[in-house]
């Protein structure tokens, strides 16, 4: 059934790719840190400080999308007992532990001038700093057991726990009284952000994408060349 | 307008903060990632390296061996 996701045929893509992947990322990123830094226009509340939503926003957006797919793949590998699914998860985890991380740190830095705090122990704040635990927990587990089967196993069971705290993320600023404000952009009713700064943060969420997806292809390549490593010591 | 851009009417300490630790963290894990990779590609040429003929002759026949190779043979 996931014949197209063999390491063989999969390598023979994910070798050639990065380079590509990198010129992107770099042309997108330009584009976007302009957009964000000179050509968007400043809040009417919160004036330039406003612009740190450029790389606030998109970090955690991504770092909760890779989080899910961890949980995603987790399963798939529960189910199909595929190897490759834990191979892929575990070369999506470090860029999402990174994105985690920008994404509390910038929101601290943001915090300061806009509530006049680095940091409170909010339901929003509280659940990503749950969630960079898990992340922390997901990728010590790899480090520390040597046993194939169960680290798989150990890593799953993180990730499927970890992602009931994913939706608490989401509804956190809708379920409680929090100092974080509600979501801007709304997938199923109208956004109440204007386009002159949806744009910069789409181009800036691609850029991050990008990003995360070299560093899947870079740490995918470097976890097959290890399988081969092992392989040639068998020979 | 460049004095604009780096006050960014005071709030520049934390915009130009919050950016540079993203560019920062970005260019760490991609440095580290791609040291990881190029020790792994420089152990499999060593490995490959020390087989005798009739090994390197099996391992030849796996076309990710050939591949990882290609590409090492670029660095």
């Amino acid at each position: 059934m996931f014949k197209s996701f063999e390491p063989n045929k999969i390598f023979a893509i994910t070798s050639k790719a990065p380079k590509y992947v990198l010129f992107l990322f770099i042309v997108v990123l330009t584009i976007g840190l302009t957009e964000a830094l000179v050509l968007s226009p400043e809040d009417y509340k919160q004036s330039d400080a406003v612009r740190i939503m450029y790389v606030h926003v998109p970090a955690a957006w991504i770092s909760l999308g890779i989080f899910s797919s961890l949980a995603l793949l987790s399963v798939g590998s529960f189910i199909f007992k595929n190897k490759n699914f834990a191979l892929i998860a575990k070369s999506l985890a470090p860029s999402g532990f990174v994105f985690n991380i920008i994404a509390l740190v910038t929101g601290s830095i943001w915090g300061k001038p806009t509530w006049g705090t680095w940091w409170v122990w909010d339901a929003r704040i509280t659940s990503m700093l749950i969630l960079v635990l898990f992340y922390g927990m997901y990728l010590l587990a790899w480090r520390i057991y040597e046993n194939k089967e169960q680290v798989i196993k150990i890593t799953s069971m993180i990730a499927i726990l970890g992602s009931i705290n994913v939706p608490i993320i989401k509804y956190s600023v809708d379920w409680w009284n929090t100092l974080h404000q509600p979501p801007s952009i709304n997938v199923l009713s109208n956004n109440s952000i204007h386009t002159s700064m949806l744009i910069p943060l789409g181009i800036m969420t691609v850029a991050f994408a990008l990003f995360s997806l070299l560093i899947f292809l870079m740490k995918y390549n470097t976890e097959l060349i290890k399988i081969k490593n092992k392989g040639l010591d068998r020979l | 307008m460049i004095n604009e851009i780096i006050s960014m009417n005071g709030y520049g300490a934390y915009v130009w903060s919050a950016f540079s630790f993203t560019l920062i963290g970005f260019t760490s894990l991609y440095f580290v990632i791609k040291l990881q990779l190029s020790k792994e590609q420089k152990r499999f040429v060593a490995k490959f390296g020390s087989l005798n003929v009739e090994k390197a002759k099996v391992a030849r026949l796996q076309n990710i061996n050939r591949e990882i190779l290609l590409n090492t043979s670029k660095i």
